[in-house]
Order: C-alpha cells, then sequence, then structure tokens
C-alpha cells in the first residue's frame, strides 16, 4: 500500500461520507421525513463499489457505528446492517458496475431494502420495531435519488482524482 | 465484524458498558450535528433580525405584564410554601425541597423517526447524567439517556418505550403514563374502567420511581373510551410540555443524584412499579 496513493483524496471519501451525514439529520416536517433517502447508505455503496479496495467492510462497519450514536439506537445495529451492505457491494462491485444506470437502481432498492430489513429484526428483538408500512419508504426513496448519487459522486471522484 | 456487533448490541442492551464509548463518539457526532441545525438556527436568527422595533417593544411589554402577574402569584405561592413546610413539620413529615433548574438548548436535528428523542446542547461537562428530568415551561418533556460529553440525547414522554409514573391532580389517583410514539400523544394502559378520571383532567408527576420530582404537569386527559367488554378502559392524554416546539429546555438537578443502572432500565424499572400501582389503585 503506497503512500501517496493512499492519502490521495481520502479527505474526498470523508467529507462525502460527513456530508451524507448531515443530510440525513437537517431537521425536516414530519410531513417529508419519512420520505429521507438512506443517504449514508448510498454514499457507503457507492464508494464500495467505485473503490472497492479502500473502502469496504471495515469502513462501513465504522460509519454505522457512528449512525448509531447519532440516532441513539442500540450500538451495533446500522453498523452490522452497514458492515453486511458493504459485504455484498464488496462481492457484487464487479457485477453492478457493468449494469445500466436503471438496472443498479433495482439493485440499490434491493440493498437497501435488506439494511432496513436487518435494522427491523434487530429493533424486533428488542421489542422496539415500528409497526408502519412507511418504514420502507426510504428504500424506494433511495432507489429513486440514486441515479443522481452517482453522477454527483463519479463527478466528484473524477474531478479530485479519488483512487 | 458481526460477531462483534452482536456482541456490542447485546452488551449495551443488557448493561451500560459501552455508555463510555458512545459518549466519547458523540464527540465525534457533535461538529456535524451542529453543522446541520445551522440552516435552522439562521432562520431563526434572521427572524429575530427582522421584528421591527416596535415589535420588539410590543413584546417587551407583554412580557413585562406577565412578569408582574407571575411576581404576584409567587407573592402568594412563597408565603404557601412556607405555610406547608411548618404544616409538614407539624406533622414531622419529611419536607419537600425546590428543584434546582439549567437551562439547555435543543439541537434542531432529526434522528430516528420512529422514536421520539431529541439532542440537547448540554452534556457531562454541564453535570448532566443519564436519568436526568427534562422540562419545558409547561410541563415535563423526557429524560436523559445518553448523556454525551459536549450534548446528549433525550427519550421524550411520548417515546413508545417510556413510562411516566403520574397522579391524576383532582384525587390523587396514581396510574403509569405510556408513550404512544405519536406525536403529544400519550396513554393509560391499566386503569379499569370505573376508574375515577374524567376528561380534560390534569396528570402530574407522583415522585414514585424516584426518577422524577413531584408535581410537575405532565397531560391532560382528552379522550376516554369506555368499553364495558374490556377489563381497562382506553385513556388517552395530551401531553402539557410542548414536546415538538420547545427551543429551551430545563433540566432538574437532582439534590442526590440517583444511582442510574442503565438507559433501558427504566422500561424494568416503571412497568414493574406500574404493576403494584395497579393494585393501589383498588385501594
Amino acid at each position: 500500500m503506497s503512500n501517496r496513493l493512499d492519502s490521495h483524496g481520502g479527505i474526498v471519501i470523508w467529507a462525502s461520507f460527513a456530508m451524507a451525514f448531515i443530510l440525513s439529520m437537517i431537521p425536516m416536517s414530519e410531513a417529508i421525513e419519512i420520505y429521507r433517502p438512506q443517504w449514508v447508505t448510498l454514499i457507503l455503496i457507492y464508494w464500495c463499489l467505485a473503490l472497492p479496495h479502500r473502502v469496504g467492510i471495515f469502513t462501513g462497519w465504522f460509519i454505522g457505528f457512528l449512525l448509531d450514536i447519532h440516532m441513539g439506537s442500540i450500538l451495533g445495529q446500522h453498523a452490522l446492517a452497514l458492515a453486511t451492505i458493504a459485504y455484498l457491494s464488496y462481492r457484487l462491485h464487479i457485477r453492478i458496475r457493468l449494469y445500466p444506470l436503471v438496472q443498479q437502481s433495482l439493485i440499490i432498492l434491493l440493498l437497501v431494502t435488506l439494511s432496513q430489513m436487518m435494522l427491523l429484526w434487530i429493533s424486533g428483538i428488542i421489542n422496539q420495531a415500528p409497526g408502519d408500512w412507511s418504514y420502507w419508504l426510504p428504500s424506494l426513496t433511495s432507489m429513486l435519488v440514486w441515479p443522481w448519487v452517482f453522477y454527483l459522486m463519479r463527478g466528484i471522484r473524477r474531478i479530485y482524482g479519488v483512487n | 465484524m458481526m460477531v462483534l456487533s452482536i456482541i456490542m448490541m447485546t452488551a449495551d442492551h443488557r448493561s451500560n458498558m459501552l455508555n463510555g464509548v458512545r459518549s466519547l463518539f458523540s464527540l465525534v457526532i457533535y461538529p456535524l450535528q451542529t453543522i446541520a441545525s445551522t440552516p435552522n438556527n439562521m432562520g431563526l436568527w434572521f427572524n429575530e433580525q427582522m421584528n421591527s422595533h416596535q415589535s420588539l417593544i410590543a413584546e417587551n411589554e407583554s412580557h413585562r405584564t406577565e412578569n408582574l402577574l407571575l411576581k404576584a402569584q409567587l407573592q402568594k405561592f412563597t408565603s404557601l410554601q412556607a405555610e406547608n413546610i411548618r404544616l409538614r413539620s407539624l406533622l414531622k413529615s419529611s419536607r419537600k425541597l425546590s428543584d434546582q433548574m439549567l437551562i439547555a438548548e435543543t439541537i434542531a436535528v432529526d434522528l430516528d423517526p420512529y422514536k421520539r428523542q431529541i439532542v440537547i446542547n448540554k452534556g457531562q461537562l454541564n453535570g448532566v447524567y443519564a436519568g436526568q428530568p427534562i422540562l419545558d415551561s409547561h410541563g415535563i418533556m423526557g429524560q436523559i439517556i445518553h448523556p454525551g460529553i459536549p450534548s446528549s440525547t433525550a427519550i421524550l414522554i411520548t417515546d413508545p418505550s417510556h413510562a411516566i409514573p403520574v397522579q391524576v391532580n383532582r384525587n390523587g389517583l396514581r396510574t403509569v403514563l405510556y408513550g404512544t410514539g405519536a406525536a403529544n400523544l400519550l396513554e393509560v394502559q391499566n386503569l379499569p374502567n370505573n376508574a375515577d378520571i374524567e376528561l380534560g383532567d390534569l396528570l402530574i408527576t407522583s415522585g414514585l420511581g424516584g426518577r422524577f420530582p413531584e408535581g410537575y404537569p405532565v397531560a391532560i386527559v382528552m379522550n376516554i373510551k369506555r368499553d364495558p367488554g374490556q377489563p381497562f378502559a382506553q385513556i388517552i392524554a395530551e401531553a402539557s410540555a410542548h414536546l415538538e416546539q420547545s427551543r429551551e429546555v430545563l433540566l432538574v438537578i437532582a439534590k442526590v443524584k440517583p444511582e442510574v443502572e442503565h438507559g433501558t432500565t427504566k422500561q424494568n424499572a416503571e412497568p414493574a412499579n406500574k404493576k403494584s400501582e395497579g393494585l393501589n389503585n383498588h385501594e
């Protein structure tokens, strides 16, 4: 692992995660809040697909851990879900990269739904599960915003030469 | 990673071993939360700046009158308090101490939409501890669950996993109020159909359980359904505190810090005294 390559654009990656965190914290009215896409998950998937040698399971786990602290959820809940998502995107990254954008979005729907399902299971085990269909809306909105996230992040990655 | 997560979740759920880790890493999250709340704060600041001189004078005037009224009421209150202490000492019972408060501001960030939690800008640096009750000028809001270093997370009384021991102000009937997860709504689950509770009854903290100070308003009964086929009445109450709007909150400083085992144990602790109170209701 050469030092020069490693330091290349690490800041950009962390800044993008910070941005995703801020987007998921910004106060919104209750009516829109349930549609909020899972920004952090999306950014994590993007980096796992684009730079699987740099962002992987450990990053996913740590990001999820921070998300747990922010959300006040039980420590390890988001960490487990995001580590799993990072693992899956890492395993499938070569395949997903080749898909057209629409098909990619469908994969994103699957991945985000899976992460939400894991969160739901864990909440269920500790008796705090939200029993509401609107719980799944963020998966749908995440799928819808994926193309924009993808183009935006690709642009950022190329401008700053993150590799 | 998976095993580590599962171990961590178990540890966090069952004990308070990870509270230190949580408050340490909340230092990382705090700057992000501050940034996320800036648009909101700027909006408020802008509003304040745009207020005209006249409206400020008018506001000042109304505050002055309100202050005068409150002071007048307070005069009566002091003498009543003195009388109360005297009577209590005659009865040789313990007297109530007045509570000290710490003012904190909420940080405008959204947390999990299926929980009712808020973030405030005071933490362990200011002596905030887990289980500390928070309230606004209208009533009890909730309690601290995760005290961080510069900021803390508090659970509102409307969170579905929260329960608070209360009594009816009119007749002292004790019960437990549970959060529903819906904004401002709470429910009483364990009062029998023939319990003496009416629409518009004020529910105040009973002080049982030792977590919340006694005598603060919590909620007002807004709907009672008595179904003869059901053992318990369905009672819905609306929180007195402005849970979704309050920007300034007050933290009650206890004279003696309660020995708090864990944030989630309140779910075990309070339903436990719910049972005993459920029995007491028949007295």
